[in-house]
């Protein structure tokens, strides 16, 4: 049986001869992510904004002109309507209510079902969710910390495991990754609910993945090649990696995709934020991670560890 | 060279078994998992309410109605402290929980620093020379007070919800002022929230029958009395705020029908009884309020002395309504008033629907995934995907084990980890590639690829169980879920990725002795 090869068996490609385009690149994107936070920003969901999410499902095709007419009479402010997934399936999303107390929230929502009812006979109630506004203020709180913990703790983690110069490296591609999955969800005013949010912590996770793969072979080859510049060494690690690089993100988005596809619209844009994070978590190690240590300078030991006198000690030892 | 000693393909295939045994009660019928002897585990996956339908309700506890009622009752007591000692006060005033009251006389300051002292626990009393007495509630006292009064909350609700029969329902407290609530596979939520939101405090009090009430509407209460409304009409009622009875001296309440007309009747204990018959014998011809969370639900006039302990309450119910009254009344009133800050209503359908869409999602990821590691590593593909096939049972068996909740985004961690847990056989069989090409023979070459990937595959690893760690500290429910599939689909992989796959190259490589590998 002859075996599919997407990479050929010892590919020769000149990355860090392009890297500085891409690093070109990646500065264009994140600038444009951050006029995109700053123009447009983020379109919060419920979980973050507050407010009630109801999906109903109608008995016959819903008449969205209808239903819309019929809310905004009730004078709960910018009541919006959106097919979701089938024609008998509409996502109604209520803002919270001004006024005191919280009953007001809960009275919004009872006097939506009544009006429903009353309009659309045989409605039925898939999914209703409520979020006060004090409960989302902390799940604002709880997810910042949450990404940001984890970009510190893979940082220390790859310092620990390599030299500093990696864990830099490491972490710049993953803001990289970050502000770029933000951006996307800037751009595009997809929902941004707390499953985005471990959508981009499991992002953190994969490029860090995907980083460390590299970086290992990276500080390998450093040790074996020693007469190699470390520019010439970056390149043939990535090389040597790519056929793995490339392989693990197929097989990852292969899964996430059929995900996207039958897995429902509940969950589709959670699995597109992985998606994108396994696509830009995959060209930040390579394009990102790998030459930012050109620049951060490495320290290069010989094989047996010992550190060549011309160079300063980092923290951590290496073994093998 | 390539040793794998005998114990350690033993230690393999009894995880493996376990793996099985403990997934299985998933993939057999309910009928056939009870008829099973009783030392083979039964335990199933347990779904989240995402897939299986049902509320998720967080309540909190009103702090500031709490701090009110509790100063209400503490300006109480120390004005009949003061009173009993003929120690004459001004009217006090209570802002912001603090409450101030000027004694008549400067000279009773000193006396009634030593009455006030310890009028009630929390509670901090100054009485300066010039006879200004403030009584304020100490963080403690607040706090312990708090504390308290959602321990009794989740009494009463956990009563309530009982009391309506639902099956499997958790309440739980969530920090200092939460309760949180899960009933599954609940069809009708808003019964549920109706019941739980009220607070349900019942009094019997008089109806201040001189009162004038549109000097009350404009804001002029007679002393002793406040201005209440009818629940069902809105009509205005100055009612007496002393109170004869109030709820919590019922032993019973059910629903039933007077002259064909739904009502609740009660029953008082006995203390209750002698009072509400003191109370009645001597108003007869009065009309008394019933209140019901400060809504006046009915004023019928006292027709005679009433001594049996019994009564019934009127009032424009219908059938539905006596009976979720006759409930709340059993179940006892809250000490607090308490709101719902977050709901998760899911209906059975889209969780079905969910269920399905991940349950097809996960079979086509992972069929895709098998036929790519098939055409990309051949033979050695079937081992990775024996091992795939391996990690998705151990899964499941750890969950049934751990009796951890599958949710949607959990499903997704699964299908998620599909894909990725073959990353570290790629990484593995692209170094076992690199190692032939450098002119290894096909035992050396498999043996160092092993090796050689080991470091990266758990260096790699490591850093996404620390976001997995992450998100089930983020996160409640459903996004809780996720982390905790990630979480243990990452340590199972590692294992099979790695010991499973492995075995399998090493009995094929000792059976055919291979001159080339076909990688």
């Amino acid at each position: 049986m002859r075996l599919i090869r997407l990479v050929p068996e010892t590919p020769h490609i000149p990355f860090m001869r392009w890297h500085k385009l891409a690093l070109g690149l990646s500065c264009l994107s994140l600038l444009g992510s951050i006029i995109a936070f700053a123009v447009m920003g983020i379109n919060f969901g419920i979980d973050f904004k507050g407010g009630t999410l109801i999906e109903v499902r109608t008995a016959q095709t819903a008449d969205l002109q209808a239903m819309r007419n019929n809310l905004n009479g009730l004078g709960l402010g910018d009541v919006s309507l959106q097919e979701f997934g089938a024609d008998d399936d509409v996502l109604i999303r209520v803002p919270l209510q001004s006024g005191e107390g919280d009953d007001v929230q809960q009275a919004a929502v009872v006097r939506v079902q009544e009006a429903l009812n009353a309009a659309f006979p045989g409605i039925e109630y898939r999914r209703v969710e409520f979020v006060g506004p004090q409960v989302s203020g902390e799940l604002i709180e709880k997810g910042v910390i949450a990404v940001v913990v984890a970009v510190v703790f893979m940082m220390a983690y790859v310092w620990l495991r390599f030299e500093w110069q990696f864990g830099v490296g490491a972490v710049l591609a993953l803001i990289h990754d970050v502000v770029a999955t933000i951006g996307l969800f800037c751009l595009t005013q997809i929902d941004f609910d707390l499953p985005v949010v471990a959508a981009l912590l499991t992002i953190v996770g994969y490029s860090m993945n995907d980083t460390v793969v590299v970086y290992d072979r990276i500080r390998e080859n450093l040790r074996k090649y020693k007469q190699e510049s470390v520019a010439a060494v970056i390149d043939r690690s990535l090389n040597e990696t790519l056929s793995r690089t490339v392989n693990t993100a197929l097989t990852t988005l292969l899964a996430l995709f059929a995900l996207y596809i039958f897995g429902g619209e509940v969950i589709a844009p959670f699995v597109l934020a992985m998606i994108w994070g396994v696509i830009i978590g995959t060209y930040s190690s390579v394009f990102i991670g790998a030459p930012f240590l050109l620049y951060l300078r490495p320290v290069r030991r010989t094989e047996s560890g010992e550190v060549k006198a011309d160079e300063d000690t980092g923290p951590g030892t290496v073994q093998r | 060279m390539l040793q794998f000693p005998p114990w350690k393909i033993w230690l393999v295939s009894v995880i493996c078994a376990l793996g099985v045994l403990f997934a299985l009660p998933n993939v057999i019928g309910k009928s056939t998992l009870e008829s099973l002897p009783s030392w083979l585990p039964h335990n199933q996956v347990s779904l989240g309410l995402d897939l299986r339908g049902g509320v998720y309700l967080l309540l909190q506890v009103d702090t500031e109605a709490y701090v009110s009622d509790r100063m209400a009752v503490v300006e109480e007591d120390m004005r009949r402290i003061l009173r009993d000692e003929r120690i004459g006060v001004q009217t006090p005033t209570t802002r912001n929980g603090v409450i101030t009251m000027r004694l008549r006389k400067a000279e009773d300051a000193a006396s009634a620093r030593d009455l006030l002292s310890d009028v009630s626990e929390g509670i901090d009393v100054s009485v300066s020379d010039d006879g200004t007495v403030t009584a304020t509630l100490t963080e403690q006292g607040r706090t312990d007070g708090l504390s308290d009064a959602v321990d009794r909350a989740l009494e009463v609700i956990s009563r309530r919800i009982n009391e309506t029969g639902v099956r499997e329902p958790i309440v739980q407290r969530q920090g200092t002022d939460r309760i949180l609530v899960q009933v599954p596979g609940l069809e009708n939520p808003e019964e549920l929230k109706d019941i739980l939101g009220q607070t349900a405090k019942l009094t019997f009090r008089l109806v201040d029958t001189e009162a004038d009430i549109n000097a009350a509407i404009n804001g002029q209460e007679p002393l002793g009395s406040e201005l209440l409304y009818g629940q069902e009409d809105d009509a205005p009622y100055v009612v007496s705020k002393r109170i004869m009875v109030s709820g919590e001296s019922l032993t019973g309440a059910q629903a039933a029908f007077d002259q064909g007309r739904p009502v609740v009747s009660f029953s008082f204990d006995t203390a209750g009884a002698r009072r509400f018959c003191d109370a009645t014998s001597e108003n007869v011809g009065r009309p008394m309020a019933i209140v019901l969370d400060e809504k006046v639900i009915s004023a019928p006039r006292i027709n005679g002395a009433i001594c049996q302990g019994r009564g019934i309450i009127t009032g424009n119910f219908t059938v539905a309504e006596t009976n979720r009254l006759a409930l709340l009344l059993r179940a006892g009133a809250l000490p607090v008033p308490m709101s719902i800050i977050e709901e998760r209503t899911v209906g059975p359908s889209l969780g079905a629907d969910s269920v399905r869409a991940g349950e097809i999602a996960a079979v086509i990821g992972f069929v895709a995934v098998v036929v790519f590691m098939l055409g990309a590593y051949g033979l050695f593909g079937v081992f990775a995907n024996v091992a795939l096939l391996t990690n998705i049972v151990l899964i499941l068996g750890a969950m049934s084990l751990l009796q951890a909740t599958l949710t949607l985004p959990g499903i997704a961690g699964i299908v998620l980890t599909v894909g990725m847990a073959v990353d570290a056989n790629v990484l593995i069989f692209e170094r076992i590639r690199e190692e032939v090409r450098n002119g290894r023979t096909p035992f050396n070459a498999v043996d160092t690829g092993f090796k050689r990937a080991m470091t990266t595959i758990v260096d790699s690893n490591l850093t996404t169980i620390l976001a997995a760690g992450l998100l089930f500290g983020l996160g409640s429910g459903p996004v809780r879920g996720f982390g905790v599939t990630l979480a243990i689909g990452i340590i199972t992989s590692m294992f099979t990725a790695i010991m499973v796959t492995r075995l399998q190259a090493v009995l094929w490589l000792r059976r055919k002795r291979p001159q080339t590998l076909p990688l």
